[in-house]
């Protein structure tokens, strides 16, 4: 494998690569953040902000109490956000646990929802804390369900105690499993990453390990995907297109549950990586109520008065 | 140096338990009868009243779970503290409305007694207004008021204190949560009752206040889908007809009410609820 020809697949290669990336200056990277939040973005905007934001909601249940019914209704809310208002777009994908995908595609598929994804969270998510053998059969189970996206969690503890090869060595292993059959997320849960300059080198170690997508955090982590963190990220991608003319998608999870929270996030994307990434081919926001404030906003603006939860499903 | 600068309060916004600005960063001056510069308080925008009635909402399921108990004590917690500051309220309604120091004494004294008779319902509703019903069949059937959810409220404004705490205190006492509209002529007693209500253990969310303009807020009150009731006796009469179309959306109760104190006011923001439970032997 060439690895966009930076790096050879050695550690020493890769331990020199990560070495030489700029650090991060933290006090900018958040005053720089703070700055893009302030944008008012209104009537128009807002409206288109709003049904972007939609398509790019993957829409997530990742609980223990998670049943076929909840994912099945989760599904058809995926595919009509809003039954009550076919112009509001289709969520981005589905994203539930491995045992789920076969019931989601199902259902998508019995409701005609072919071309919306399942996304599947894999490799012992959340923790990681697994063997390589059950990663690897985990990823593979999940694609032959019908998982088209598989959001990976990468081994934190390794990566803290300077074990770069193995985190690196354990996403392009998962790589070769999903091969062309499905999209890679690597989730770098940046709660636990301690700093800026970790975020980005856990960056760059995915994408240069074949992530389609990098992902901030698992949801069962807090922080999570706070802007600073997603900024860094955007920072990522976009150098990162400089130097090899490939694009790799982002997707901030956790913590997003507020339409204003989920423009600012657009706002972080157009003003960082370029305009280019508002698609949901390379931006996903990781979501579950998120989407019920969109659909609140959107009616208070079709309707012009000021909506209620109770008009909205919960789940 | 001549004399002491005086330490001017600004009047702000009562939501969630704490005092924020308006959103919208304007501001109106609150003048005394004689027109003269009393304070400057926050002209609240629709976007304060939206963020009320988040607060209240989420407020709503814990206050209503709260034993009436709880919720008398409370109410009646309120009624101590306001008590014990009848002088600045007394004086602020004298600036506002230009009555004597005595005729404003007397209005605290009265909000106070008002606040107290209003907390004693609390227990006594479902004996009031529930029932139990005879059914065919092996069964109880009881009848019980049940809190509404998130109630608006556009106070009287003759006598500002007493007209603020005759509107909010029937809609707290049952479990409904509030956001309330305090006069743009007088609007110092609602906003001081909120320094009130913040150290009386009500909590945070149950009662919000905002300070702003009747013909620019009140269509925004009758609209909004989470609002399930609005008390609208300090509106204009010729406004009750194009407040209560736009609130029939959501099926929205809409009640006007003369006297001070009667459990009218409280009922007018419950509904109810039958259990049927079978009879064992």
């Amino acid at each position: 494998m060439s690895f966009y020809g930076l790096v050879d697949g050695s550690d020493s290669s890769l331990r020199n690569y990560l070495k030489q990336l700029p650090g991060v200056d933290q006090v900018g990277a958040e005053a720089r953040a703070a700055m893009l939040a302030t944008r008012s973005i209104k009537t128009t905007s807002k409206a288109w902000a709003i049904d972007t934001a939609i398509s790019m909601v993957d829409l997530t249940t990742l609980e223990g109490a998670d049943t076929p019914g909840k994912v099945q209704a989760l599904c058809s809310k995926a595919f009509r956000p809003d039954p009550n208002d076919l112009t509001v777009p289709r969520v981005g994908a589905v994203c539930v646990y491995n045992d789920m995908v076969g019931i989601a595609r199902q259902h998508l598929d019995s409701i005609g929802a072919h071309d919306l994804p399942v996304a599947a969270v894999s490799t012992a998510f959340p923790s990681g804390r697994a063997s390589m053998a059950v990663k690897l059969q985990d990823t593979e189970d999940a694609i032959i369900a019908g998982a088209a996206e598989i959001d990976m969690v990468i081994d934190r503890g390794a990566f803290l105690s300077g074990r770069l090869i193995e985190v690196f060595e354990e996403i392009v292993a998962i790589r070769e499993v999903c091969r062309d059959r499905a999209h890679l997320k690597v989730i770098l849960e940046t709660g636990e990453l301690v700093t800026l300059d970790n975020v980005r080198k856990a960056s760059y170690l995915a994408m240069l390990a074949g992530a389609d997508f990098i992902k901030t955090s698992t949801g069962k982590v807090a922080p999570a995907a706070t802007a600073p963190v997603v900024l860094v990220m955007l920072e990522a991608v976009r150098d990162f297109y400089d130097l090899t003319k490939v694009r790799i998608g982002v997707k901030p999870a956790g913590g997003i549950r507020t339409t204003k929270d989920a423009i600012k996030q657009l706002v972080l994307v157009n003003e960082t990586a370029g305009p280019e990434w508002l698609n949901p081919s390379l931006f996903r926001i990781g979501a579950s109520a998120l989407l019920n404030d969109l659909l609140m906003q959107r009616m208070k603006m079709s309707d012009g008065y000021y909506a209620s939860p109770n008009y909205v499903t919960i789940d | 140096m001549s004399g002491r600068l005086e330490v001017m309060k600004t009047y702000k916004l009562y939501i969630n338990g704490a005092f924020p600005r308006t959103e919208s960063g304007r501001s109106f001056e609150i003048t005394s009868n004689k027109g003269e510069f009393l304070a400057n308080a926050c002209l609240a925008s629709r976007k304060d009243l939206r963020d009320a009635v988040v607060a209240a909402r989420t407020a709503q399921p814990g206050w209503a779970k709260a034993t009436a108990f709880n919720r008398g004590q409370i109410m009646y917690r309120i009624a101590e503290m306001l008590e014990g500051r009848s002088d600045q309220f007394a004086q602020e309604i004298s600036l506002q409305t230009g009555t004597s120091a005595k005729e404003s004494l007397q209005e605290v004294s009265d909000s106070v007694d008002l606040l107290v008779w209003y907390a004693g319902w609390s227990d006594k509703l479902p004996s009031l207004a529930g029932s139990t019903n005879p059914v065919s069949g092996p069964f109880y059937n009881f009848t019980v008021p049940e809190a509404l959810g998130v109630v608006g409220a556009i106070a009287t404004i003759d006598k500002p204190l007493l007209g603020f705490v005759a509107a909010v205190a029937p809609i707290l006492v049952s479990g409904n949560t509030a956001v309330a509209l305090a006069s743009s002529t007088a609007p110092l007693s609602a906003i001081s009752f909120a320094e009130v209500v913040a150290t009386s253990d009500l909590p945070h969310g149950v009662l919000n206040i905002l300070s702003g303009q009747q013909s620019e807020l009140a269509p925004w009150f009758a609209s909004h889908m989470d609002i399930d009731g609005l008390d609208i006796s300090g509106l204009p009469i010729d406004q009750h007809g194009a407040i209560k179309e736009a609130g029939v959306e959501n099926l929205k109760r809409i009640s006007t009410f003369t006297e001070l104190n009667e459990p009218g006011r409280i009922l007018a923001f419950m509904e109810a609820k039958t259990v049927w439970h079978p009879i064992g032997n």
